[in-house]
């Protein structure tokens, strides 16, 4: 049996992806800028795709941009939206539990002389609101922040943010990185008031090579490539449309409604029986999207342990690689002790995660405590 | 333009009555080491060896970045070969060498006749080589000083050569000229560094790993071989036993005081890698310790694994500093590789406070309560093999 709960890193592309992508390779494998008829049909096909998407994230399709994934969202957000503002201030506003796509972006812009503000978080990883509050001020021009933590599973409160940047009088963009929440929960970004919001593809059973940016109407991004002036220019180069074609497909396939409680209802079972277990700790806090399961086994090298659940077929991933002293961002600003930090696994669900794959892996989990030395 | 390589081999011509069979080493291994670039021919012409592509289309940069690395050579040149005609070799050296001439201020020829039934002595080719390069190059300057391009001229019984700057070779001797030994490979950044010396001095390399799954991981052993396979650039061919040796592992931890954890385990992995070396006609084992880098390294710690050795413990980077071992590391290309992050075995159990000085007589004591023989001899009769090439 193989069991694949590793959803968060990527997800097994879902027959609708597959069934479109195949399309867009074996028929509609024109360049949509070609002025012919087999252009025409890839173009098509993009905008249809855009459109749908755009609908997902309740923007319009003019606002709509595809990119490569995730990493390149998140660069051209935080670097077109720091380099359109940089005329009106330097202080920058980020959390520090951020995917590296936009930290080390932040990273690279302080040394580009902006004054970069991290924020702390607490013990799930979630930015409190007043944090946010003390944070922003007329002179902050960007903040940006995850919607869901990608270790911890934590529902970020995005939410606020606009509401802060208004009552600041600040000229702040929002940039939110979803990629985590995407498909998972319900975004609507003019309700959540933001300016930039960046998806991926291959998390929602889309493959690798697509994802997307929303960059709202009003807001000119500058551009990092420059070619043949695809995607309005902020994003050239020919589009790849089989993994757009994908995106489409994964995105016409969500159903939030349905899974989200579904997903809830498997979670809340699943750490019920790990609480049980002698020797696990559960590191997601209980309002934790359900997606994501984050526990310790201290004293066991999470390398061991992952390494052990992979010879049975089980795949989950670990939040550290402890031999070199890589630590899990996250959970080291989340204040956990090394202990914990050093043994944690995240174990990760889709839509499509029955309950008996969550029993074979808590099998797995009770052999490895049997199985695994403590350090 | 049909071109060879020049090999001078340093050391070798030392060797004496023995010359010739460590010339043949070098041969082979060069054959060897260049076979899947096509079919070379090896001519000795005293203390050069020419090697000589029979087919032109070979890949010969490939060919002479391979000879850069292949031991006992002490240094090589790319020649083109000319007719045995003043002009030929004018127009040779222009075309062969003129991007060089052009990429330099000075330059002077060098000519060396070995056929003296060729007209021209050699004083006269330099002066007429000489001064066909400075009319058609008029910006050169000759300085027979220190010259920054020195054009040869080997006027030989059938062929003339023509070649610059010699290259500097790998050194050392033969792969195989002073037999084979064990390197214990861990994936860290000495050990490559200690295989690729010791081959230098002309050891064959068998390497010994020891994989501790699920502690360590299948990337962990796929590093190794990554490893193994920049070492055999320099080495040739490495017999690569990937020992299995979690239970051993777990049995010290469960057995043992935490405190000798690390110094019982090299113990029993000197023991094992004995036993590989043996079976695999080794005569010595080669190790990446450098004294007292870390706590099983100390001068206490190397007495008492150097205690179960029942062969010579070869440690070439005993009284290297990090730094040089690293930059050997950046010199063989093993660098990188090495600082990949996967967990090996040598550091799944570390103790929080190993002994830095423990007594002979302390760890066969707490040996002594345990019985390690037959984990020892499972754990050599599962050890997997498998060739590694560079």
């Amino acid at each position: 049996m193989e069991v694949y709960l590793d959803n968060s890193a990527t997800t097994k592309p879902c027959p609708g992806a597959r069934k479109r992508l195949l399309e867009a390779v074996d028929l509609l494998w024109g360049n949509p800028s070609s002025l012919h008829q087999k252009g025409l049909e890839a173009q098509l096909l993009l905008e249809e795709a855009r459109a749908f998407i755009a609908k997902c994230l309740s923007c319009r399709e003019s606002e709509l941009y595809f990119t490569s994934g995730g990493t390149e969202s998140n660069n051209l957000a935080v670097f077109g939206a720091a380099k359109a503002m940089k005329h009106k201030g330097k202080r920058i506003v980020v959390s520090s539990v951020e995917h590296p796509s936009v930290s080390r972006a932040f990273d690279k812009l302080e040394s580009d002389g902006f004054s970069v503000v991290r924020l702390p978080v607490d013990r799930f990883g979630v930015v409190p609101v007043e944090e946010i509050e003390n944070a922003v001020d007329e002179n902050t021009v960007l903040v940006s922040m995850m919607a869901v933590n990608n270790e911890l599973g934590s529902v970020e409160p995005v939410e606020a943010l606009s509401r802060i940047v208004k009552e600041k009088h600040s000229p702040a963009l929002i940039h939110v990185d979803a990629v985590q929440a995407f498909g998972k929960l319900p975004l609507n970004v003019k309700k959540l008031g933001v300016d930039l919001m960046s998806v991926s593809a291959h998390k929602i059973h889309g493959t690798k090579g697509a994802g997307a940016l929303f960059v709202k109407d009003s807001l000119h991004l500058a551009p990092h490539i420059f070619g043949g002036g695809q995607e309005k220019n902020v994003r050239p180069g020919t589009e790849p449309l089989p993994a757009i074609a994908a995106f489409f497909g994964a995105a016409q396939e969500l159903d939030i409604k349905k899974s989200l409680p579904a997903v809830t209802a498997l979670r809340d079972g699943f750490v019920k029986k790990l609480s049980a277990l002698d020797g696990v700790v559960i590191n997601s806090g209980a309002d934790a999207l359900p997606y994501i399961v984050n526990i310790s086994l201290p004293g066991r090298p999470a390398e061991a342990v992952l390494n052990f659940l992979s010879s049975k077929g089980i795949y989950v991933s670990s939040g550290s690689a402890c031999a070199k002293g890589r630590r899990s961002p996250t959970l080291t600003a989340a204040g956990l002790e090394s202990e914990r930090v050093n043994s944690s696994l995240r174990i990760s669900l889709s839509k499509f995660t029955t309950a008996d794959e969550l029993d074979f892996c808590l099998e797995g989990i009770e052999e490895a405590l049997r199985a695994i030395r403590k350090k | 333009m049909k071109k060879v390589i020049l090999i001078k081999n340093g050391e070798l011509v030392l060797k004496g009555l023995n010359r010739s069979t460590f010339e043949d080493m070098l041969i082979k291994n060069m054959r060897r080491r260049l076979s899947d670039l096509g079919k070379f021919n090896f001519i000795k012409a005293q203390s050069t060896i020419i090697a000589e592509p029979e087919n032109e289309d070979v890949d010969f940069d490939e060919a002479v970045d391979r000879v850069g690395r292949i031991f006992g050579i002490v240094a090589f040149s790319v020649a083109a070969v000319a007719e045995k005609e003043l002009g030929k070799i004018e127009e040779c050296v222009t075309q062969f060498l003129g991007d060089e001439l052009r990429a330099v201020k000075t330059f002077k020829v060098n000519a060396k006749r070995s056929d003296k039934k060729f007209i021209y002595k050699s004083p006269e080719i330099c002066r007429e080589v000489g001064g066909y390069i400075l009319s058609k190059i008029p910006a050169l300057r000759v300085d027979v000083h220190n010259p920054e391009l020195t054009v040869t001229v080997e006027v030989r019984d059938r062929h003339v050569f023509v070649h610059g700057n010699q290259l500097k070779g790998a050194g050392g001797m033969p792969v195989g000229s002073s037999g084979r030994a064990a390197l214990l490979l861990s994936g860290g950044i000495d050990s490559p560094v200690a295989g690729y010396m010791m081959a230098k001095r002309g050891l064959v390399l068998t390497a010994v790993h020891f994989a501790a799954p699920p502690y360590t991981s299948p990337r962990a052993e796929l590093k190794v071989k990554k490893l193994a396979a920049l070492v055999a650039r320099y080495s040739g061919r490495i017999n690569l036993a990937v020992v299995p040796f979690t239970e051993i592992q777990e049995h010290i931890k469960d057995n043992c005081p935490e405190e000798l954890f690390t110094v019982i385990m090299r113990r029993l992995m000197m023991k094992i890698a004995l036993r590989i070396a043996k079976n695999d006609k080794c005569q010595a084992l080669i190790t990446g310790e450098s004294l007292g880098q870390v706590a099983s390294q100390t001068i206490g710690a190397i007495a008492c694994t150097d205690a179960v050795a029942t062969m010579p413990v070869f440690r070439p980077c005993i009284g290297m500093d990090k730094e040089e071992i690293i930059s050997v590391a950046r010199k063989i290309g093993t660098f990188e590789t090495s600082l990949e992050p996967y967990e090996d075995c040598c550091t799944v159990f570390t103790p929080k406070h190993p002994r830095t000085r423990p007594t002979l007589e302390l760890i066969e004591q707490a040996e002594s309560r345990v019985d390690f023989e037959d984990m020892i001899q499972k754990a050599v009769s599962e050890t997997r093999f498998c060739s590694i090439d560079g």
